[in-house]
């Protein structure tokens, strides 16, 4: 009987420390798609991603997919957005829904001019701030290189506090052929504002290799 | 001062030399040194050994109190198995005795009611012999009278022998008759016979199981007289018993705790339809903790139910209730038991609505075609009557858990006895060990400075003389 106590309070006791810190365990994934010029014929594997993202996120989980084109710090740009029913059998037909909506986008989709990346980035900051959930990724898809329309102001250092910002599928651009330095810049670059703005960063152009995208 | 510099001090030219000096000094001063530096090595290692000593005492001791400990728990949990064994089998005798031995009056007025009859028809059956007419006097004076060759006397003597001869036919024929009519009385007896033979037979056989009871009983008091004497051979034979229960509980409760693990699967699932599945309690899954919370009540409503039947006696409480209290807490946990029986088959069901949507939502997400799998219905229907058994059988653990939580004690008294004996062992052989050293490191500085004992021994070899002269 004495054993039978002990493991019961034992039980409890566990159970007691393991409520005293309450943690978030709900992820948000903000998703940015570069359609600027030819990079649009990549939206495929833009499908395949977010399928994948579909299939493995839990009820409670926010996912938003967004478009990076001229001026990207706009809701406007933010396609389809949703935070998962807790209840798995609603979260499924939420999912279902974004996939509709995501394919949706995909047949109308059109190229754009510029390539507003950190517009995107702050737009996605935004989001996933306002979210509350306890793991925040950015996951862009996109070549990296980014045109800023005459004008807009986009050199300066963003708080990305604590987010992970997944970069996917980093193509190799015509003159990144010529001088393969230039591809190395862009992503060392981005590296730079990520890590010191206090977020993480990480490239991952192997497709097949999903099953890291969110630790 | 490094290392280098405090070697070549005295001549730094000459590193070597300056060593030799440094070894040299530290010879005389070792030498000098040399009764006080053997006193303080075989002094601290003396204390430590002492102390040592002291420690593997105390925990012989601790070693010892607790095998008494274990003897007393051993003893104590064989005497009350024993009772409880002993009790069981009164319990049957007397199960025996009402059952069957209640009928004794009426089954012995039935044998008396059935020799009284056998009686009867016996009596009835007896051969009377006839009686001899009472006119063969008459005859015998009549056939003594002398003929004298007078033809009267010898036709009256004719007729005088046909009438006995007519006579003598109609009693042979009367004689059959009655002969006849006991043979069918003792026929008629037959059935009689043999149910009296039945009675008795079953009433052997009841005496018979009784007798067996008996020497199962004479069995378990000499086995219970051996643990109250607390002899050697019972202390043996309880241990023994004590690991076999330990390892065989310990296995069934782990095979149990799988079943319970399947349990948690079928219900953790659609718990989290309820309780959502975006909230957490600390690092679980508030729906997790819901499903552990479901099957823990089961659990608990199990070991209620064993409890209150008798089987196990983990809750003294209540097995000193009376019995139309138990019988109350009964039916309650019974009913609760198949409220959550019924509850978790439903849940199981959901749950496997539930994986359908999840994998038809993969496929979808997979690009592959939704197809209706065949048979669907099978597994659903599987599903849910392990929900509705499980509970039920994770009553039975209370079994187990019991002969665990009994023959732990004993094992891990014993574990802990070994244990402490090794302790005690190793500290005494650390002790011996030290005090070695201590004797070891007095030749190895001796050894250091055997040039100045060699000299010391030179020059009291060449007083000796002296001295013996």
């Amino acid at each position: 009987m004495k054993t039978l106590l002990f493991a019961t309070t034992l039980f409890v006791t566990l159970l007691i420390s393991g409520c005293s810190e309450p943690k978030n365990h709900n992820r948000a994934v903000y998703m940015l798609l570069d359609t600027s010029g030819t990079y649009t014929q990549q939206i495929e594997k833009a499908q395949g991603i977010l399928k994948y993202l579909l299939g493995i996120l839990n009820p409670g989980d926010s996912l938003a997919l967004a478009r990076i084109d001229s001026a990207s710090f706009s809701e406007k740009d933010i396609v389809a957005k949703i935070t998962f029913d807790i209840r798995p059998s609603k979260a499924n037909s939420q999912k279902r829904a974004f996939l509709e909506s995501m394919e949706k986008f995909a047949k109308n989709l059109k190229g754009s001019s510029y390539t507003d990346i950190t517009g995107g980035m702050l737009q996605a900051i935004e989001y996933l701030n306002e979210t509350g959930a306890g793991e925040k990724y950015i996951l862009i898809f996109s070549d990296l290189k980014e045109e800023i329309k005459k004008g807009h102001i986009r050199d300066f250092p963003i708080a990305f506090d604590g987010t992970k910002v997944v970069a996917l599928n980093v193509t190799k651009l015509r003159s990144d052929n010529v001088d393969p330095r230039e591809y190395q810049q862009r992503v060392d670059a981005w590296t730079d504002r990520v890590e010191s703005g206090g977020g993480t960063w990480k490239v991952i152009n192997d497709l097949d290799r999903l099953d890291s995208l969110l630790d | 001062m490094e290392s280098s510099n405090f070697w070549s001090f005295w001549v730094p030219s000459q590193p070597g030399v300056s060593a030799l000096i440094w070894v040299v000094i530290f010879v005389i001063l070792m030498y000098i040194a040399r009764t006080p530096a053997h006193q303080a090595i075989l002094v601290v290692t003396h204390s430590i050994r002492n102390a040592l000593r002291v420690m593997a005492r105390s925990v012989w001791i601790a070693e010892e109190k607790l095998q008494r400990r274990n003897r007393e728990v051993l003893m104590a949990h064989g005497k009350e198995e024993t009772e409880r064994v002993i009790e069981r089998e009164f319990q049957r005798v007397e199960a025996i005795i009402n059952r069957d031995l209640s009928g004794y009056p009426s089954l012995q007025r039935d044998l008396n009611e059935q020799i009284t009859r056998i009686d009867e028809d016996y009596v009835q059956s007896g051969e009377v012999p006839p009686k001899p007419p009472e006119w063969l006097k008459a005859i015998e004076t009549v056939a003594q009278i002398p003929s004298e060759g007078s033809p009267v006397v010898g036709k009256i003597l004719n007729d005088i022998h046909g009438t006995l001869k007519k006579s003598l036919e109609k009693n042979v024929a009367e004689y059959r008759k009655a002969n006849k009519e006991r043979h069918g009385l003792l026929k008629k007896m037959m059935p009689y016979w043999r149910s009296l033979t039945k009675i008795l037979t079953s009433v052997e056989k009841k005496i018979t199981g009784l007798e067996n009871r008996s020497t199962i009983i004479d069995n378990k008091m000499q086995h219970y007289e051996e643990i109250v004497a607390k002899t050697a051979y019972a202390e043996r034979m309880l241990s023994s018993s004590s690991l076999t229960q330990f390892f065989i509980s310990g296995l069934v409760l782990f095979i149990a705790t799988i079943g319970g693990y399947v349990n948690f699967q079928l219900v953790a699932l659609p718990m989290s339809e309820m309780v959502g599945a975006g909230s957490y309690v600390g690092s679980i899954r508030a729906s997790d903790v819901a499903a552990m919370f479901i099957i823990a009540i089961e659990v608990i409503l199990g070991l209620f139910l064993m409890e209150s039947v008798g089987v196990t006696r983990l809750f003294p409480i209540i097995s000193t209730l009376d019995d139309k209290k138990r019988k109350v807490i009964i039916v309650v946990t019974f009913v609760f038991l198949l409220v959550f029986a019924t509850i978790e088959s439903s849940l199981a069901y959901m749950r496997d609505m539930l994986a359908a949507d999840r994998e038809a939502l993969s496929q979808v997400l997979s690009g592959v075609e939704v197809e209706e799998p065949q048979f669907r219905w099978i597994p659903s229907v599987g599903q849910m009557v392990m929900g509705f058994i499980l509970p039920f059988a994770l009553t039975f653990v209370a079994i187990p858990l019991e002969s665990f939580i009994h023959s732990s004690r004993t094992v891990l008294g014993m574990v802990l006895a070994w244990f402490l004996r090794i302790l005690s062992l190793v500290i005494r052989l650390l002790g011996n060990l030290i005090n070695g050293s201590g004797k070891f490191l007095v030749t190895v500085y001796d050894l250091a400075i055997f040039l100045p004992l060699r000299i010391e021994q030179l020059i009291q070899n060449r007083k000796s003389p002296d001295t013996s002269k």
